[in-house]
């Protein structure tokens, strides 16, 4: 088992560990709390439009636009965060059928791991630190992962033609 | 290698001799973590997607309809100044996506799980604990894994009743409970992981990370493609799709709650409002369906590798486990195609995706039927073997 395998190993399920841990935290102080906040500020919105009172109305659907803006990447962060772990995972045990050095190994399973953590920590930075920070950074994660995964897939096909 | 290069009739050619069957054994103990694990994984991803599969026959387009008309009311109520009854109908569209929200979480919980306990058995070599203690941990994992989806399925039934919190009720508290299980399940499993790559020793060889088989080979190489078409496609969803989706569901909102407050005119939804009330339900399904194409051709990638790394444990002729690695693919790739084309070929697209659906079951159940074949062929050659040490 090599250095490159481990690592990609080890860090997929502290990843798994960490995107569960979070939804945990998430599920019990979290979601059904923006849930009402979404679902709230919506009827609010069309029971101010039914007194015509519009500008109570729009303050609230913007209420609600945000706090749905807010939980997609809440819950995007989640998922992805899970199904990015397995992937690493499952690529670990498969990591000696690639047909790359090392090296080339040590780099690949990097980029991997730095996508894997990087892409949903953007997504869910969007909600703090400004949407274009978070954006850029998902980007470029996401980038990085299918460029990796396009050379593993690779990595598999030259294995398999020697 | 092929696979006959190296077993008899689907069981390792090492598993014929009794020296052999007792390796086979000790790498696969009856009661033993790592079959718990894989039996564990696979039932509980089996049951995920046949749960997603009623629930998209039966339920998922009768709840939309339902949501559909109680916004068409509550859009009525803001035209006739019913301002509770607008207020009555978001309460009822709330309920209709708790239903669907719910069953959706359930779903992808449990194949989730099913995942997770599927790879611990992949990585099982390398974890560095005693047997005892990864049979506890493979039983809390897999507990968890039905505790938590069976506590988010009983959410909408439960509601509040006798409830000590204001938000959360018994069924969310049992089902963050089971998902504590599985945390502690998968911390106790890293530990393990780390503790063998700090005693720096190699770790054991293993049948299932040296499969080679065509079947084996055929799932891993469809597997890895199918997860690259599930990124690109979300890459193009997020950057093309995400944010006007947004952007549109504010304004179509807007417009409704809008034109049915003030536009003129006798009608009780205005022109304008119905417009965006069908324009509201078409970007619904848009969306809904771009993101079920892109987390299912992921999902169904990644049990595509990890069947891959399994067929040494599937006891079927090698012409059987090509076949179900042949379907379980084809399905993998209907199910996402049909899905993406629902909007345009309606319930036609959709009786292709649930047919997509049903080849993936079907595959998988006959997997599962090889691997408690197999699982059954080992205990037996292990009571034969214990049989014949008593008699001498």
């Amino acid at each position: 088992m090599k250095r490159s395998q481990q690592l990609l190993a080890v860090a997929g399920l502290a990843l798994a560990v960490w995107a569960m841990a979070y939804g945990f935290y998430y599920a019990v102080w979290i979601e059904h709390q923006t849930l009402d906040h979404i679902g709230g500020s919506l009827a609010g919105a069309f029971q101010h439009a039914a007194l015509r009172e519009a500008a109570a109305s729009h303050a609230s659907l913007a209420d609600y636009a945000r706090a749905k803006y807010v939980y997609t990447r809440e819950v995007d962060a989640h998922s992805h965060w899970m199904g990015l772990a397995m992937i690493l995972m499952v690529l670990a045990a498969l990591w000696n059928r690639l047909a790359f050095g090392e090296g080339a190994r040590g780099a690949l399973a990097g980029v991997l791991i730095f996508g894997a953590y990087g892409f949903p920590l953007g997504v869910l930075l969007q909600n703090y630190v400004g949407h274009g920070i978070g954006q850029g950074i998902a980007v470029v994660a996401s980038g990085l992962l299918i460029v990796a995964l396009g050379a593993v897939a690779l990595g598999f096909a030259r294995e398999r033609a020697s | 290698m092929s696979s006959g290069a190296r077993s008899v009739g689907g069981v390792p050619r090492s598993l014929s001799g009794p020296a052999g069957a007792s390796v086979a054994t000790a790498a696969f103990p009856r009661l033993g973590a790592r079959r718990l694990l894989v039996l564990g994984g696979l039932a509980l991803f089996l049951a995920g997607t046949i749960l997603g599969d009623v629930f998209a026959v039966f339920i998922l387009h009768p709840n939309a309809d339902r949501i559909g008309e109680a916004l068409v009311a509550a859009t009525a109520a803001v035209r006739q100044h019913r301002a509770e009854d607008a207020g009555r109908s978001f309460d009822a569209i709330g309920g209709f996506l708790e239903n669907r929200g719910t069953k959706v979480d359930a779903h992808s919980h449990m194949i989730g799980f099913g995942y997770l306990a599927m790879l611990l058995a992949i990585l099982f070599p390398w974890v560095r604990l005693s047997e005892t203690a990864s049979r506890r941990l493979a039983a809390l994992l897999v507990t968890g894994g039905v505790v938590l989806p069976a506590g988010v399925f009983a959410i909408h039934y439960v509601g509040l009743a006798y409830s000590p919190l204001t938000s959360i009720g018994w069924a969310s508290i049992v089902a963050d409970a089971g998902g504590l299980l599985v945390v502690i399940a998968c911390a106790g499993f890293l530990g393990g992981l780390w503790r063998q790559w700090r005693s720096g020793e190699p770790a054991v060889e293993d049948t299932l990370l040296r499969e080679r088989s065509w079947a084996g080979r055929v799932l891993m190489a469809g597997g890895t493609l199918l997860i690259l078409a599930g990124f690109l496609h979300g890459a193009w969803f997020a950057g093309v799709d995400l944010y006007a989706q947004e952007q549109q569901d504010r304004d179509l909102l807007t417009t409704m709650a809008e034109s049915a407050a003030l536009d003129p005119g006798p009608g009780v939804i205005p022109e304008r409002a119905g417009a965006a009330l069908n324009a509201y339900g078409i970007l619904q399904a848009d969306h809904a369906v771009k993101i079920a194409a892109h987390s299912h051709i992921i999902e169904f990638g990644l049990i595509a590798l990890m069947a891959g790394f399994f067929q040494p444990l599937v006891f079927l002729s090698e012409a059987w486990k090509r076949r179900w690695a042949v379907v379980l693919l084809a399905g993998s790739v209907t199910l996402p195609v049909a899905v993406l084309a629902e909007l345009k070929f309606g319930l036609v697209a959709g009786g292709v995706a649930d047919v997509g659906g049903a080849l993936v079951i079907a595959a998988l159940a006959g997997m599962l039927a090889g691997v408690l074949r197999y699982t059954g062929r080992l205990d037996a050659v292990a009571d034969a073997g214990a049989m014949s040490r008593g008699g001498r």
